[in-house]
This record gives C-alpha cells, sequence and structure tokens, in this order.
C-alpha cells in the first residue's frame, strides 16, 4: 500500500513541470480572457469593469457577418481539404513504382515554414505578373489581367485554397495510414470472389475509411477555424473585410487598435464554438474507439 | 500459382496510367508554388515586371541568391535565430515531456484519463485565440521583445502532442523490464533515467524531431505580436517585414525563402519515415 501511495506522488512530480507550464501558458490566459472581455482594458493605465458592455457593442450586423464568412470560409476549405486528401491517398496508397518517392513530395507545404510557403501563393496571385492570371490568359480564360487579391470574391477563394494547401499533406498522409490498416485479406476474399478494383475501393476502402475520415475532419475544423497566418499575410482581412474571419477580426481589434477589453469579447466567441467543436470531436472519437472493440 | 497479393496488385495498363495521371495533378497542386517560386529566383527582375507572363525564365541565374545577402541585410541573423528558437523549445519541451509522458504511460492515479485529455485540447486552441493575455503575461514577465516571448509561448503550444506521442512509444515498452528494475531494487527515479530512456531513445529522437519542425514551422503569430526588434526576428517575420514593403525584389523574395526551407527540405529528405509517424500520431488516438 505505502509503495503504491509513493508511485503515485512520483507520478504527479513527474508531471508537474509540464502541468505547471501548460497551466500558466495556455490555462490562465484562457481564464483571463474572460474576465477582460468584461473590462475596458487598452493601453491606458485604469481598467474599468464594464459588465456586458463590449458584448453589447460587438453584436451587430458586421459581427454576423463574420460569424457567417468563417463558418463558409472553414466549411469550403475543410471539404476540399477532405476531397483532395482522400483522393491524393488512393492514388498514393496503389501498388506502383516510385510510390515512396511521391509520398515523400506531399510532405512539403506542410514542412516548411508556413509563411514562406503562403509568399509563394502571394506571388502566384499577383494579377499582372502572376503564374495563375498569366497562364489564365493565355489559355484565353481571361482577357485581361486578374488581380485575385484585390477583389473580395476572388481573394476569399484564394485564401481557401492556400489553406488547402497546406493542409492537404497532414489529410493524405493521414488517410493514407488509414487505408494500409485496413485488413488485406477482406482485399483477398474479395478478390477470389471476382470483385473488380473499383468496386472493392467502394465496398471495402471507402466504409472502413469512414471513422478515419470523420476523426480527420473534425481536427481539420479546428486547426481550419484558428487559421490565421494564411490570411493575415495574403490580405490582411481585405479588400473590404471580406476575408474577415473571426481569428483575424480578434486580431484586428485587440492587436491593430489596442482595443484588449473589446478584443476579448470576440476572442471569447471563439472559445465558445471551440469548445462546441472539442466536444462533438471527443464524443465522436470516443464512440468510435468504443465501437472498435 | 502466384501469391493472391502479386496479382491483386497487378495493373492493367491503362489502370497504371489512370494512376499516374492522377498522381501528377495531385502532386502539381503540392508542388507548383515551390517549382514557381524556384523559377522566380532565377528570373531577372525586368523579365519578372513583363507581359506576357512567361513560365520559364529566359536567361536565368543565380544571382539573386548572392544579391540577397546586401538586399535583406539580417538575413542571415534570421536563418540563426529561427535555428537558436527552434533548438531551445526543443530542449525546454523535451525536458518537461519525457518525464510527463513517462508518468502517463506507466503508473495509475486519479484523474489520468481526464487529464490526457485536457492535454489534448490544448491543441484546439492557437496562439491567436490568446494573444491578448499572453501579450500581457509576456509583459508582466518583461520578456517582451526578446527570444524569451516567442520561445515560452511556443513551447506550450508543443507539448501536447508531444506528450501524446512519446506516451505511445512507452506504451509500447515491455513493463517486464520495470517490474524486474523494481524487484531488484530500484528507485523509480533510477528505472525512468537507466531503463526506460536508453530503450525510448528511438521515440524520443521523433519526438525531438518533430517538436523541432513544429517550432521551425509556425514562428509567425508570437514572433510578429511579442517582439519588434528585428536582431530577434526569425525567418518568416524578417521575411514577411521585407515582404511588405511597396517594392518587393521578388525574386531575391523566393531565392531567400528556398534558403531559408533548404534545412526543412533535408531533414524531410533523411527523416521522412519518421516524420510521417510523428506528424500522425497526434491525431491518432491509441
Amino acid at each position: 500500500m505505502h509503495a503504491r501511495r509513493s508511485a503515485v506522488i512520483f507520478a504527479w512530480l513527474l508531471l508537474a513541470p509540464a502541468l505547471l507550464y501548460v497551466l500558466t501558458i495556455v490555462a490562465y490566459p484562457l481564464v483571463d480572457t474572460f474576465i477582460l472581455s468584461f473590462t475596458d482594458a487598452s493601453l491606458k493605465k485604469v481598467t474599468n469593469w464594464v459588465g456586458w458592455e463590449n458584448y453589447d457593442k460587438i453584436f451587430n450586423a458586421t459581427f454576423a457577418e463574420v460569424i457567417t464568412r468563417t463558418f463558409v470560409w472553414t466549411f469550403f476549405s475543410v471539404s476540399i481539404k477532405m476531397l483532395i486528401g482522400t483522393f491524393g491517398a488512393s492514388m498514393l496508397n496503389a501498388a506502383v513504382p516510385g510510390r515512396a518517392l511521391f509520398r515523400v513530395l506531399t510532405m512539403p507545404p506542410w514542412i516548411v515554414p508556413m509563411a514562406i510557403g503562403i509568399f509563394m501563393w502571394g506571388w502566384m496571385y499577383n494579377g499582372q505578373f502572376g503564374m495563375i492570371s498569366g497562364l489564365l490568359q493565355r489559355a484565353g480564360v481571361v482577357d485581361g489581367p486578374v488581380a485575385f487579391l484585390a477583389q473580395g470574391s476572388t481573394a476569399f477563394w484564394a485564401t481557401v485554397i492556400t489553406d488547402v494547401w497546406i493542409g492537404v499533406p497532414m489529410v493524405t498522409l493521414y488517410m493514407l495510414a488509414a487505408m494500409q490498416s485496413i485488413p488485406q485479406d477482406l482485399y483477398e476474399a474479395a478478390w477470389t470472389d471476382g470483385a473488380g478494383r473499383f468496386y472493392r475501393f467502394r465496398r471495402i476502402t471507402l466504409p472502413l475509411l469512414v471513422p478515419a475520415m470523420i476523426t480527420m475532419s473534425m481536427l481539420s475544423l479546428i486547426s481550419t477555424f484558428n487559421s490565421f497566418d494564411i490570411i493575415w499575410i495574403l490580405t490582411q482581412g481585405g479588400p473590404n473585410g471580406e476575408t474577415t474571419t473571426m481569428i483575424i477580426d480578434t486580431y484586428r481589434t485587440a492587436i491593430g487598435s489596442k482595443k484588449y477589453g473589446e478584443g476579448a469579447a470576440r476572442a471569447v466567441m471563439i472559445c465558445i464554438f471551440l469548445s462546441i467543436f472539442c466536444l462533438c470531436y471527443f464524443r465522436v472519437t470516443s464512440r468510435l474507439s468504443a465501437g472498435e472493440k | 500459382m502466384k501469391e493472391p497479393q502479386q496479382l491483386i496488385n497487378r495493373y492493367k495498363w491503362y489502370e497504371i496510367v489512370g494512376i499516374y495521371c492522377g498522381i501528377f495533378v495531385f502532386l502539381s497542386f503540392v508542388l507548383s508554388p515551390f517549382v514557381e517560386g524556384f523559377l522566380v529566383s532565377l528570373k531577372p527582375l525586368s523579365q519578372l515586371f513583363s507581359s506576357p507572363y512567361r513560365f520559364i525564365p529566359e536567361n536565368g541565374s543565380f544571382a539573386a541568391y548572392r544579391t540577397m545577402w546586401e538586399s535583406v541585410p539580417g538575413f542571415g541573423r534570421y536563418i540563426f535565430n529561427s535555428f537558436f528558437i527552434s533548438s531551445i523549445v526543443t530542449a525546454v519541451v523535451l525536458a518537461m515531456v519525457v518525464p510527463a509522458a513517462y508518468a502517463f504511460a506507466r503508473f495509475e492515479f486519479k484523474g489520468r484519463g481526464t487529464l490526457l485529455g485536457a492535454f489534448l485540447a490544448v491543441n484546439m486552441f492557437s496562439g491567436a485565440v490568446l494573444l491578448i493575455p499572453l501579450f500581457r503575461l509576456m509583459r508582466s514577465f518583461g520578456v517582451l521583445n526578446t527570444y524569451f516571448a516567442m520561445i515560452v509561448p511556443g513551447v506550450a503550444f508543443l507539448i501536447p502532442s508531444a506528450i501524446w506521442l512519446l506516451r505511445t512509444y512507452i506504451m509500447r515498452i515491455p513493463r517486464e523490464l520495470d517490474e524486474a528494475a523494481y524487484v531488484d531494487g530500484a528507485s523509480h527515479f533510477y528505472t525512468l533515467r537507466r531503463v526506460i530512456l536508453p530503450i525510448a531513445m528511438p521515440g524520443i529522437t521523433v519526438v525531438a524531431i518533430t517538436t523541432f519542425i513544429g517550432s521551425y514551422a509556425q514562428q509567425f503569430i508570437f514572433a510578429l505580436t511579442f517582439n519588434a526588434k528585428s536582431e530577434y526576428m526569425p525567418l518568416p517575420v524578417g521575411l514577411y517585414a521585407y515582404f511588405g514593403r511597396q517594392e518587393v525584389i521578388w525574386n531575391e523574395l523566393m531565392a531567400a525563402s528556398f534558403v531559408g526551407i533548404a534545412p526543412a527540405m533535408i531533414v524531410i529528405f533523411f527523416l521522412q519515415r519518421y516524420l510521417v509517424s510523428g506528424l500522425t500520431a497526434g491525431a491518432v488516438k491509441q
């Protein structure tokens, strides 16, 4: 009995540094965000308690628009990532010569500093001299140069595509790992029964991928919802706020305009959505792993 | 008769053509920015800013790779900063994660599952959401505009997936080993240091690599917000400042980007097997 108690104490001692660190740098700021959202904190020395005032201020038509935009942006980004990633994974899963190399070539967008990948996209979207506008003109799709980042509608899609590009390697490699964990004898049995390749893909691979797809889309949903670097570097939320998502909006209010209180209220809204996603994620994954047993 | 495995994987010629076409389309999307970026770095400025658009550079040269060192004066410093910050972050993360992962993998205590879940939940909140209180916290620590302003928050967001990854690895080490040491009268600490640590070394190496890469890749928002001194800027933010100017010298920016990502590329090339398992591990619940 005594040995067990000392083991528990030892375990907590081992955990203490990581736990205290995360409490200080993540949990405390989380609580502080809630407290700040009820104050008028700014660069001024004095901070007053203002109750719900910040929330009254932010609930207006513009903020509703920002929330809707964030959801639309996230929805398209995650869906396209999942589509391209699953497509890529099924191609890379084929036993053709060179596949080891192709897998390595999938990784760069994920591994290189995100900001640098985004600079490259910034050039490609350049209207006057960029590659996409240039190639489209050559192909005769458009008459004149298209400055993708200067118009609201194209800037929106441009940021989505760049976000997809950064997320695709993770989705691809994850789906590939899921495909490879499907027991080979299922395919062999189906093959013995004369099932064709496409039939096997549709009836074995796809159904067995569903849990992995759900897990990955939820993870991707959370990281996409949090996405900051891409939009900030490409458009800073412009033109006319048409690429302003909740994160960008919070950053502008808090860091740009130094309205900490109001920014914190916006951050609280993000936290509420994130907590909902997070709960769904834990729910779904625990149900999925319970189903496996 | 051949093994069914081989027969299943035998493709007809049109299937092979289809697969290679699919792979080509997929990789074009993934790699086109790098190809275009590289070609831009070879083009002289006059050609870059001329219509109509040309994909292949005419009389391309590596001149931008030479001139960029003068145009971006802090360039060498930025690369050093990136490496320096990532190394310190990795060291601090490892120092905290190795004991924590061992505790999660080997000890039974109340609230273990909840705590593990709570660590995972940290991953869901990006630094961007917590920026305001973090800014105040860094100010009260007095570390704004120093390396610590980027290291301290960076570490916190890399701890959870590192714990998760290393815990999975340690759980695969047979328990009999620690029990044998324990029976021989070794203390818990001795068991960790002399039994677990040496066996877990490959796992710790994977965690170190993924943490380093994670830290190298994500140096943006904290560096942008908590540090204004250009001598401490890591590469992405240093280049961003340069990118934000009116007249962007694109071929030099691209050349600088390529030199900046070279370390990551080398890592991918040599360590890709570890990377895949490492980077997806945080996502897979086991």
